[in-house]
């Protein structure tokens, strides 16, 4: 049996969760630890944490995040941004992180990936990428960084491949194009993508309603379904989506 | 053998055998309610009344990794001594005679089967909630309601023996628990398994507490 995988995302800065959460019933919209337990009650299978911090002297902070989260949250949570030695990697997963997501480390030193798959096992090593259609194409994608701000000249379809061959146990694809957008997964990337890996792709970018996450699977072939925005504000929680998922005969772990 | 504390929080040693990311299993048992120690300590281990054998990555390398740390005698002894022992993901595996994964490796051979990739016919690793197929009856399962989910994150899998007591089913039955008398072992992670996870950490910590006050 396969169960798609529901996983909401948190956006966090030195350690705060930022990008406006706005629950009921939370009583610090910033703190990690709170809305990962809140998101776990939800039924949230996983937890993606997406480090933002600017300072490289603040990571520590994130360490100490990720030490609290483990402490207090038991549902697997991963977390990305500003990952680029194995050493980072190591205190993350050592703090209690169950992965780490790696992305622009992964271009400039495409090893890196093979370094901590080796080192920790692929299960733990997550490969961001984000993507771009190359002029509005549905059939040619190309990997961006810095927030879909800087071209790479990679092929997408190219590169997840060749981060499998190196190891990744896991690919997370946001499409740059939908990401905000509240129009729906890209559906054409996300096909492309699964079709050309073995291994499990997370899909993300452009979620505004529970639909468009039965389409990233059902059409898209995504594994697990990530989003943001929907989650946070409170407009659908994590039981709706696996309501709708189930409804639309996807198999998914039944909400608490 | 076996300590209960005053507090009555029984004192479980979870096997340090220095590979990374040992860490969430011992915060587990330490959330219901064990005194849990990540050591290497033989004495510890000695006045435990429970030992947990954890293990992330490889088979290869953990096996190297609790030989290098002589901890595959101290496991075997434990485990001969009658004291409750749980294997989880990893230190499930190392529990079975060997591996595919590292055929040149001896695993501790308290189970018979060997660990065999899963089938080409579905997504390696298995990286997902699955429901928990109870093939028998055992304390480990107890208490977990009719669906039962927990976290899988695995690429092999032990043959099925008389030691399964749950399956789950992943392009067929795959060895999800087995036990055999003082032994327990999850190829899932309780620890990353939410409240269900968590009752089965709980239904060992019972079991270790209950075994150490019959010897006391």
């Amino acid at each position: 049996m396969r169960a798609i995988r529901v996983i909401p995302c948190l956006d966090v800065d030195a350690a705060r969760v930022v990008k406006g959460i706005n629950f009921v019933d939370i009583r610090d919209a910033g703190d990690p630890v709170e809305l990962a337990a809140a998101y776990d009650a939800q039924g949230a299978d996983e937890l993606v944490f997406l480090d933002i911090t600017a300072s490289s002297d603040q990571r520590d902070t994130t360490v100490q995040m990720a030490r609290a989260v483990a402490d207090q949250v038991f549902i697997p949570f991963t977390i990305g941004g500003g990952i680029r030695t194995v050493d980072d990697a190591r205190r993350l997963l050592m703090a209690g992180a169950d992965k780490v997501s790696v992305m622009t480390a992964a271009i400039k030193r495409p090893v890196l990936v093979t370094e901590i798959s080796r080192e920790f096992g692929a299960q733990c090593c997550v490969v961001a990428i984000d993507a771009r259609r190359v002029n509005g194409s549905d059939d040619a994608f190309e990997v961006y960084t810095h927030g879909g701000r800087t071209r790479t000249g990679i092929d997408a379809l190219k590169w997840a491949s060749e981060v499998q061959r190196l190891g990744a146990g896991e690919i997370l694809l946001t499409s740059m194009d939908t990401d905000g957008t509240k129009d729906g997964f890209d559906i054409p990337l996300t096909a492309a993508v699964t079709a050309a890996v073995d291994i499990p792709v997370i899909a993300s970018g452009g979620v505004g309603t529970l639909q468009h996450m039965v389409e990233g699977v059902t059409d898209g072939g995504a594994d697990a379904v990530l989003a943001a925005s929907i989650f946070h504000f409170g407009e659908h929680t994590v039981a709706d989506a696996k309501r709708v998922l189930a409804a639309n005969g996807v198999t998914v772990r039944p909400p608490n | 053998m076996g300590t209960v504390q005053a507090e009555g929080r029984p004192l479980l040693a979870v096997l340090d055998y220095g590979i990374g990311n040992l860490h969430s299993a011992h915060k587990g048992f330490s959330q219901v309610g064990a005194d849990t120690r990540l050591t290497a300590d033989r004495g510890l281990i000695a006045d435990a009344c429970g030992v947990v054998l954890p293990g992330v990555g490889a088979f290869g390398p953990c096996m190297r990794a609790l030989r290098a740390a002589g901890l595959d005698e101290v496991a075997m002894d434990r485990i001969g001594a009658g004291v409750p022992f749980f294997g989880i993901c990893i230190g499930m595996q190392m529990l079975f005679a060997g591996s595919e994964e590292a055929p040149d490796i001896d695993g501790l051979g308290v189970f018979n089967e060997s660990v065999r990739l899963l089938p080409d016919t579905v997504k390696r690793p298995q990286i997902q909630w699955n429901r928990l197929n109870a093939t028998t009856e055992h304390p480990m399962l107890a208490d977990l309601g009719d669906d039962a989910w927990v976290y899988f994150v695995h690429s092999y899998a032990a043959d099925p023996g008389e030691e399964v007591i749950a399956t789950c089913d992943y392009g067929g039955p795959v060895t999800a628990a087995v036990a055999r008398d003082n032994v327990w072992a999850a190829q899932f992670h309780p620890e990353k398994s939410g409240s269900t996870g968590l009752r089965i950490l709980s239904n060992f910590v019972a079991y270790a507490s209950a075994a150490a006050k019959v010897v006391a």
